[in-house]
């Protein structure tokens, strides 16, 4: 499966047809999936038609979308007025959105042909996609470990390339951190610069969608795809969208990278320091200056997350009541019980701890002590961030602590699975964006990150930065053992 | 020492959350979420006088928009995910005895 910008491309001159690269999707899916569990659900037959439509307009001369004919995959948190929307959890396995999601309405008038929907933790809550409630997706470079998560089955599909490209969700690293695990480049937003009505709502302050690609070039072009206003989500700004993949072209002159101390301290693997360091180099070397800076209250980062995470989850997730849509329980002896047995028996352990943690940080009592104390110690790490970038361009850093981890190694121990999201959530916090792009391996041969943040609204230049390292390099046209075009290596 | 969140409290939250959970989820949840809350409560060691809080991380405040009335869903498009459909309604269980009288 080639990239995005060249399936897009190849349509565009009739080197291909669309019909032609989504047949290779599914051959793909149909070869490597059964082993990955990557998919949720894919519908080949709908995929060939919507194909066979872009084949008519090109045929016909009419104007093309950006991504006219190209297959993508996308996450099955956002909603799709076709299939189901399951949020890899029982509570929603047969829920069939009466709406798309504003993203996917975007890729449609773009012309792409959405080919299935990817494996996630339930609800987004994870670091591995290990809570599913459906199935576990193994890591393509090494099917005994995670892909990551949330977004694990977006980062697997696209690193194994079964998909050219897919669109992922992050609230707390769920899309840096699996493009991290599976070696591709993986871009979260600013909080605001894509709507998120029609996602799933996790964490509404921090959850954001962004796209899971195979290079900066990819990302780039699906980002201006899936940015801009929408009158549906109050959250989402007004700002133009620039064009991100001209910009990539632009002249860089005189970076300013600036590298936090705390994200190299204690817990960081020496592999994965060795690796992100090793990157910084490439830059120095083009000419970049890097800039020591300081973010103090990065050892809050974590407690911070999962107070406001949770708190704005047990929320969000008081909807799933039985009744208007979801799982009911068929075991109820009154209508209270209705609730608790249908939502007991319809979301995994990892939410129900989720939802627990949440309530009891706004209850009655703990309100100030938790909540609004995490609320505050967020005003300061945002403040952090704010002056840092008086002094850089960009942050740079490792995007999670350690390569993917394996199977089962924290799945019973909840807090060290949290621990491992240090790097990456204080930038939700602050509502930035970051992306993860591949910078190495480890001796196992599993992938390593790095991760740069910008400014609020400051893609472009983020975007421009990270592909200057990708047109050094090329640890972004690896390919991992399991693969649709075979191994390379 | 005392566990942050006894057995009594995760049943209350429980409650609180409309779940159910069985015995042995009750002693397990109390032990996570206990030692969840001990290393969250290192946010202890910020000073955050005069700090206000961060509920949104743009400054983004009251949007308004025309009040300009859309096509609303039908009862099928409404009820279609409903796991009891009676008629145009959500079905639930009788909230109150048949011989209550009420």
């Amino acid at each position: 499966m080639a990239a995005l910008t060249d399936i897009r491309d190849a349509i565009r001159s009739r080197a291909c047809s669309s019909r032609e690269a989504v047949l290779a999707c599914i051959e793909a899916i149909q070869a490597c999936d059964p082993q990955l569990k990557a998919f949720v659900s894919y519908d080949g037959d709908r995929a060939i038609e919507r194909a066979e439509e872009i084949d008519e307009q090109i045929e016909q001369g009419q104007p093309l979308g950006p991504l006219a004919g190209v297959p993508i995959a996308v996450k099955d948190n956002l909603c799709t007025s076709f299939g189901y929307t399951t949020c890899s959890s029982k509570m929603l396995e047969h829920f069939a959105a009466p709406y798309d999601a504003h993203v996917i309405q975007c890729l449609n008038a773009a012309g792409a042909v959405i080919i299935g929907k990817t494996n996630l933790d339930e609800f987004a809550m994870g670091s591995s996609t290990e809570n599913s409630g459906l199935f576990q997706t193994k890591n393509p470079w090494d099917v005994s470990r995670v892909p990551g998560g949330s977004s694990g089955g977006s980062a697997a599909a696209v690193a194994a390339r079964l998909v050219p490209a897919a669109l992922g969700s992050d609230t707390g690293g769920s899309i840096r951190q699996p493009a991290s695990f599976c070696g591709v480049t993986g871009l979260k937003p600013t909080y605001g610069r894509v709507s998120r009505y029609g996602l799933v709502a996790y964490g509404s302050s921090l959850d954001q969608i962004g796209p899971l690609a195979q290079d900066v070039r990819d990302a780039a072009l699906l980002l201006g795809v899936i940015a801009g206003h929408d009158p549906r989500d109050s959250t989402s700004v007004q700002h133009d969208v620039p064009d991100y993949v001209a910009a990539l072209d632009a002249p860089l002159t005189h970076v300013r990278i600036g590298v936090p101390a705390e994200y190299f301290g204690e817990g960081l693997d020496p592999e994965v320091r060795a690796a992100v360091e090793a990157a910084l180099d490439v830059y120095r070397q083009r000419g970049a200056e890097l800039v020591p800076v300081h973010l103090p209250h990065l050892a809050y980062a974590i407690a911070c997350y999962y107070l406001i995470a949770t708190a704005e989850a047990s929320s969000n997730l008081a909807r799933y009541d039985g009744v208007h849509y979801g799982y009911r329980s068929e075991k109820v002896t009154d209508y209270v019980d209705l609730y608790c047995a249908s939502r007991q028996e319809g979301f995994g352990p990892e939410v129900r701890r989720r939802i627990m943690l949440g309530t009891f940080a706004l209850s009655s009592g703990y309100y100030d002590a938790y909540y609004l104390k995490a609320l505050k110690v967020r005003t300061l790490i945002r403040q952090d961030f704010e002056k840092a970038f008086e002094a850089c361009d960009v942050i740079a850093g490792p995007v999670a602590p350690t390569p993917a981890f394996r199977l089962g190694e924290k799945a019973s121990d909840p807090l060290s699975m949290y621990l491992a999201d240090i790097y990456t959530i204080s930038v939700n916090l602050a509502g930035l964006p970051g992306i993860s792009i591949p910078c190495g391996r480890s001796a196992d041969g599993l992938p390593i990150g790095l991760q740069l943040m910008g400014p609020h609204f400051g893609e472009a230049p983020l975007l421009r930065i990270a592909h200057e390292y990708q047109r050094e390099t090329d640890w972004h046209t690896r390919t991992p053992p399991v693969c649709a075009n075979g191994t390379k290596e | 020492m005392a566990k942050k969140i006894d057995e009594a409290q995760v049943r209350h939250i429980a409650m609180l959350s409309r779940l159910k959970p069985s015995d042995d989820e009750v002693r397990l949840f109390s032990e996570q979420l206990s030692a969840i809350v001990e290393y969250i409560e290192k946010l202890n060691e910020v000073d955050t006088t005069d700090v206000e809080p961060t509920a949104h991380a743009l400054p983004i405040h009251n949007v308004f928009r025309e009040d300009v009335p859309t096509e609303p869903y039908g009862p099928d498009q409404a009820l279609n995910n409903s796991p009891q459909r009676v008629g145009s309604f959500f079905g639930v269980p009788k909230v109150l005895d048949q011989d209550s009288g009420a």
